[in-house]
């Protein structure tokens, strides 16, 4: 299962950006392997608008089927659900912790956006 | 002959000059409301109603059974309004400025471009002025395209009066741009005298002459007259600060029928205006009235 988390780092032990569209930076991990790759996201973090839907692009091009995260907003929402991607909102700490939290079923798989637009 | 009347503050008298201006002038007069997010020349105009267009800008449309997913209408969009999601691309339609761009890119010619609505515009006729007045749909974001609209109607000949939304953003230049003299208004505070020269600095890249009206003139202080005559700025008119000007204007009212004795104030106004050279006579001409800066 291939998860991105939105963080400030590169690493497992980055703490987790609350934004998504522009957070600075996407962990993609692989939960299976345990592999984990980094994605520079300053370029949809400078966007003018629509940097959810940039970032849920960026994403659903990584091949990602789930998304962590601390909130997500309305645009941002309808790109992931039509790019088939699960949002998990309300991660906190490091993206270690996050993915931790996803397994153990801390984290509520999101239904729709949990916050306005133009949120982060 | 297109004049703007603008201001970099808002509240500072625009359309009370616009239209008592207007009222002024000899003979017809065409006036613009471009002001498409809070239209208010209708509130002081009696006018008849004649038209109503809707208008729009062309957003695109993907044929899924032609879209390879190949992302360059994604690539080249620089407002995020199109986005390859998964196994289709997804059109934001709220965020497009409809430059029509994804259209032309596409390899696959899957991208036709239908009409979204954003507003209306309105004509309608009160004696000698034809007003004619943009109304942004609530919730809409895209101001210049409308503007475009309105000042895409206005009349080969006679007087063209424009009145500008407040501020210097593009929506302020939308609407002043290709005019040939801006009327500034202002007043005679800190504030008024802040974002006139903000709008003095705009006015001036867009290398058009312009001059000066101070609306209650009397309040505050001497700083936005110093500026003008350290900048060499004409005065066109000051309007004095009266209790009776904002009794009529909460009315509805205009000061030339309301005041009488205003309305020579808006007489030298109107013959500043119709002094002015005539268009073809070019800029460098206007130049000497507007003093505007190499």
């Amino acid at each position: 299962m291939k998860v991105v988390v939105t963080s400030i780092g590169e690493s497992l032990d980055s703490q987790v950006d609350p934004r998504f569209g522009r957070a600075s930076t996407f962990v993609l991990v692989d939960t299976e392997t345990g592999e984990t790759e980094s994605i520079d996201n300053s370029d949809g973090a400078r966007a003018a608008q629509g940097a959810g839907i940039q970032a849920a692009e960026t994403v659903s091009g990584l091949g990602a089927e789930r998304l962590i995260t601390g909130h997500c907003g309305p645009k941002a929402f309808r790109a992931l659900q039509a790019a088939g991607i699960e949002v998990y909102t309300g991660a906190s700490g490091t993206v270690a912790e996050a993915i931790g939290q996803l397994k153990s079923g801390g984290l509520q798989l999101s239904t729709g956006p949990d916050v306005g637009g133009h949120w982060g | 002959m297109i004049v703007a009347i603008a201001s970099g503050k808002g509240g500072t008298g625009k359309t009370t000059v616009a239209v008592n201006l207007a009222l002024s002038l000899p003979g017809n007069v065409q006036l613009l409301d471009c002001d498409v997010e809070a239209p208010n020349v209708h509130l002081f105009l009696d006018a008849r109603p004649e038209g109503r267009e809707v208008v729009g800008i062309p957003v695109p449309v993907v044929d899924a059974d032609l879209c390879n997913q190949c992302g360059e209408c994604s690539r080249l969009c620089q407002y995020n309004a199109i986005a390859v999601l998964g196994t289709g691309v997804v059109v934001f339609p709220e965020l497009c400025h409809g430059c029509g761009g994804c259209a032309l890119v596409c390899p696959e010619d899957a991208i036709s471009e239908v009409m979204r609505p954003i507003g209306v515009v309105e004509d309608s006729r009160s004696g000698s002025v034809h007003l004619v007045q943009g109304r942004l749909y609530v919730g809409e974001a895209l101001v210049p395209p409308l503007i475009r609209e309105v000042r895409a109607r206005s009349c080969e000949e006679g007087v063209v009066l424009i009145d500008a939304p407040p501020g210097t953003s593009c929506s302020m230049i939308a609407a002043v741009r290709g005019s040939d003299f801006v009327v500034l208004v202002t007043e005679p505070t800190p504030f008024g005298l802040n974002d006139l020269m903000l709008a003095v600095e705009t006015v001036r890249t867009l290398e058009i002459p312009f001059g000066v009206v101070i609306n209650r003139a009397g309040v505050g202080d001497d700083r936005v007259k110093e500026y003008c005559a350290v900048e060499g700025l004409e005065i066109l008119l000051e309007i004095p600060d009266d209790r009776r000007i904002a009794e009529a204007y909460s009315r509805g009212l205009t000061l030339v029928d309301a005041i009488p004795d205003i309305r020579p104030l808006f007489a030298t106004l109107a013959a500043a205006i119709e002094a002015l050279p005539p268009i073809n006579a070019g800029r460098a001409a206007g130049k000497s009235l507007a003093h505007v800066h190499p």
